[in-house]
């Protein structure tokens, strides 16, 4: 049994993959150290339980991972999504680390994939965790308890006890039941606010009644809203978060990997109304994967529709839900709850713009339309093959931007720009540090583990002084 | 194979394993799941006997139970598995058998070792049944070798041939490796098949072990089903050097201490009861969300009889010069007579189904 009472030296807030590899961390350096994680046993883990891979720095091959990638390429790809929104000397530090990361979590018994046949060709930067982020978290959890780290589930924090920089204790509800725990350190590590849609609707009104959670809906953002509230720096914009299209179909919580849709580049993709929006055919799609969630949160009802032909189906990953498939395209309109005559007019007028070229799915093929707003650029090709498939699309919403501001030790900050005494964070709550826009596959997990384990690091230490 | 409630649930599984892939690395299933897009029922009987019931993917899936979408492959695919043997166990009126098949098993196994202990002492007088026999022919003085032979070799032999036609079913029903990318040739991916059989290499998660009991991995069951098998290897090899030496040298048994057919037998026998002991005791002390409940009976039934083989068999040769041997050798003959008239209609019949899906996957990549 846990005893509540008792002043720990850690006490770690939430129980992802940031959470647990401080809580390791910190019993490793010594320290007595607390879980506590909101959601039960059977669902913990958070964002963390959906992932599939880590970015790593390496200088060469490694078991999991081939060639080399150096700090710079890989600070050259995080400038690129960011767009600049990041901190390069937090940024590089976190690149440098990510070295060490994976190492670390083969220690806390990790596995990683021998190779990759999936979609995205990503084996050279990426470490694949074996059975994805669950089986990783069941690893990491198993090492925690045999280090005799002390765990709660079904226990939020509600409060932390902030006075002066200093925190002195969190209020609890365990099991229903409200408790307050004392602490010499602690780390939060509770993820962004994405499963909280009345915080959400502030900025964006009741299309978040629309909007697709990817991920826990454990992430309520509760501790990250109580520390700015109590003058903890803030960072990154709230309003913003990374989304992604998805099967419409997907549950509004916890649908995870498998109602993501990579259909768009080879097929139109038009709103309610009938009409295209966007270049289908702008980039590939790992790199345009991200915009598609926001272009269609802007669209009427926060819905759209990818339509293709039979040509396009063996192209993409198959759904988890059925595709929606008709004789012609009007029939197709129809079963998507379109107005046949639109939607007709657009294949039409799509078809009839369609150049000539050669197709060639693995890369930008310059199979573009002529004369049509907004123009499709590459891969069109003219939908005319029974039969036509369609599938309905949502914005997915994988994490928020907001976090609380964090020097290069972990160490929470606060609006003055003094650091804390005894409060650190680590991972989706303090990524928009680093990652103030955009996201590079993978980086979420190693952001995760690289500042888990310095903010462990700290905390051990600064609990045995 | 028909369409089944456990076949629609499967199928369901799969689309979701499909999109997601995670477990890619696991097992041979997801290879050759990743192969197709739609999964007919005779391509589900295929993927299921493939599955070593690891339960890797059970506790890496973040769509278990509770989860909405409530993935559980372990469970679902050994539902199928048991399907599978009830339809295309030979003869057909036989596959009424493997429901409640550990009733069945157990049953059987008690009747036919209750029939050698009675058939025995009716055509043998008592001072024979309960006296010291030694030396050369000394079994054969309770029981005759010609009657031993006739018995087991028409059982174990009818129950070969039972099996080799529901595998035969099973492998043109699946479709025999012509599925996506068949390839034609035989010789390779038999001896893939042989190795991966031999290896247990689907047993290992992977390369890292199972997850035995719970979410965490071990060796143990891939080590102890290694006892179990090589042991059960090693006995079969004792009879035959027996048999050699029995037809060949002329010698008969019992064979003494040091001998090849007794060493071979010791030793396979006491890797036969650890394994079944282990074996026995994963299933007591696992998780049971992965498991089929239905189906543990059938799995006691077989591991107990496996056990019970292994251990008269060491028995008898401890007290084969006593005059408990009579008795133990009738008991111990009665439970390999059981185990060789269960054989085609118990959970011994997975080993060949595995087989030939593991010969089928090889040929598909
Ligand atoms: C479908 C999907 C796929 C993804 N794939 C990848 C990938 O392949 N690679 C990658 O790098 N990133 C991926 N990401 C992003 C990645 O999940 C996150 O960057 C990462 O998991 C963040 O880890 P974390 O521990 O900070 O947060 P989380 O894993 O979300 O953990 C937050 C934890 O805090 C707990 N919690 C919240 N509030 C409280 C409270 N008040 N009290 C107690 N506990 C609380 C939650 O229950 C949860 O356990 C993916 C995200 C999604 C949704
Ligand atoms: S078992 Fe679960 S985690 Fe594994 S591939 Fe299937 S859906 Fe994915
Ligand atoms: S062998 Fe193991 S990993 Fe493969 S399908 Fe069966 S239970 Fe899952």
């Amino acid at each position: 049994m846990v005893d509540l009472t008792r002043l720990y030296d850690v006490l770690v807030i939430g129980g992802g993959n940031a959470a647990m590899t401080a809580a390791v961390t910190a019993r490793q350096g010594g320290a007595s150290v607390l879980v506590l994680e909101h959601a039960p046993k059977a669902l913990r883990g958070g964002n963390s339980r959906h992932t599939r891979n880590l970015r790593a720095m390496h200088q060469a091959p490694t078991s999991v991972l081939t060639e080399a990638y150096l700090e710079d390429e890989y600070w050259d790809d995080l400038l690129r999504v960011t767009g600049g929104q990041t901190d390069e000397n937090l940024a590089r530090m976190t690149i440098r680390a990510s070295e060490a990361a994976l190492p670390f979590l083969e220690e806390c018994g990790v596995r990683f994939q021998p190779s990759l046949t999936g979609t995205l060709s990503l084996s050279r930067t990426n470490a694949f965790f074996l059975g994805g982020g669950k089986a990783l978290l069941n690893a990491v959890y198993a090492t925690a308890e045999k280090l005799g780290v002390d765990i709660l589930y079904d226990t939020e924090v509600r409060e932390v006890h902030l006075e002066d920089g200093f925190a002195r204790a969190v209020d609890i509800n365990h099991k229903g039941f409200p408790e307050t725990v004392r602490a010499k350190c602690v780390i939060a590590s509770s993820g962004g606010f994405q499963g909280n849609l009345d915080w959400m609707r502030q900025y964006w009104g009741d299309a978040v009644d629309n909007f697709v959670i990817r991920g826990t809906p454990y992430a309520k953002g509760r501790v990250l809203k109580n520390l700015l509230a109590q003058g903890v720096a803030q960072i990154g914009d709230p309003t913003q978060f990374h989304a992604v299209a998805l099967d419409a179909r997907a549950p509004q919580f916890d649908g995870g990997i498998v109602t993501r849709l990579d259909s768009v580049p080879f097929s139109i993709v038009v709103n309610q109304h009938g009409q295209r929006f966007y270049d289908e055919g702008e980039d590939v799609w790992p790199k345009r994967y991200a915009i598609w969630g926001r272009l269609i949160a802007q669209q009427p009802g926060q819905i759209a529709y990818s339509i293709c032909d039979a040509k396009s189906v063996p192209l993409f990953m198959p759904s988890v839900f059925p595709a929606i498939t008709a004789g012609s395209v009007g029939e197709l309109a129809q079963k998507l709850g379109l107005d046949p005559a639109a939607v007709e007019a657009t294949v039409r007028e799509y078809n009839a713009a369609v150049q000539p070229g050669s197709f060639d799915d693995r890369k930008l093929d310059g199979c573009r339309t002529q004369g049509l707003t907004p123009p499709k650029t590459n891969w069109a090709r003219t939908i005319d093959q029974a039969p036509f498939i369609g599938y309905p699309l949502r914005p997915g919403i994988t994490f928020t931007y907001l976090g609380v501001k964090v020097n290069e030790r972990a160490r929470v900050l606060m609006d003055n720009g003094k650091p804390t005494a005894n409060l650190f964070a680590s991972g989706e709550i303090m990524a928009g540090n680093i990652l103030g826009k955009g996201y590079l596959a993978g980086f979420g997990m190693t952001i995760g583990t690289v500042f888990g384990r310095i903010a462990g690091q700290e905390a051990a230490k600064h609990a045995r002084n | 194979m028909r369409e089944t409630d456990a076949i629609a649930e499967a199928r369901r599984n799969l689309e979701v394993c499909n999109a997601c892939r995670y477990c890619e690395g696991y097992c041979a299933v997801f290879p050759a799941m990743e192969l197709r897009r739609e999964f007919p029922a005779t391509d589900l009987g295929y993927l299921a006997n493939l599955c070593h019931g690891c339960r890797g993917c059970f506790y890496a899936c973040q769509y278990a139970p509770p989860h909405e979408f409530g993935i559980n492959l372990p469970k679902v695919f050994a539902e199928i598995r048991q399907e599978s043997y009830v339809q295309y166990a030979w003869p057909q009126p036989m596959a009424k058998l493997f429901e409640r098949n550990g009733t069945v098993v157990s049953v059987a196994a008690a009747l036919i070792t209750a029939l050698v202990m009675i058939g025995t002492a009716l055509f043998q007088s008592p001072d024979r049944l309960f006296g010291v026999h030694r030396g050369e022919g000394a079994f054969y003085a309770v029981i005759p070798h010609n009657v031993m032979v006739l018995l087991a070799g028409s059982t174990f032999v009818f129950a070969l041939v039972a099996i080799a036609i529901s595998i035969a079913r099973f492998w043109r029903e699946a479709g025999g490796g012509a599925g996506p990318n068949g390839k034609q040739g035989m010789g390779k991916p038999l001896m893939q098949a042989v190795r991966d059989a031999l290896t247990l290499k689907n047993l290992g998660g992977g390369g890292h072990g199972c997850n035995d009991t719970d979410g965490s991995f071990a060796t143990s069951r891939r080590n102890l089903h290694h006892a179990l098998f090589y042991g059960f290897m090693l006995c079969f090899a004792s009879t035959n050097v027996a048999t050699y030496y029995h037809y060949g040298l002329g010698l008969q048994a019992p064979y003494g201490y040091f001998s090849l057919p007794v060493i071979l037998g010791t030793v396979g026998g006491i890797g036969m009861t650890v394994g079944a002991s282990g074996l026995i005791w994963l299933k007591i002390v696992g998780d049971p969300e992965p498991v089929s409940r239905r189906l543990l009976g059938a799995d006691y039934a077989m591991l107990v009889l496996l056990w019970m083989v292994a251990v008269t068999g060491l028995v008898l040769l401890a007290v084969r010069s006593t005059s408990a041997m009579g008795v133990t050798l009738a008991i111990h003959l009665g439970f390999v007579l059981a185990l060789f008239v269960a054989l085609p209609y118990s959970r011994m019949v997975h080993g060949a189904y595995r087989f030939a899906a593991l010969v089928r996957a090889a040929r598909e990549h």
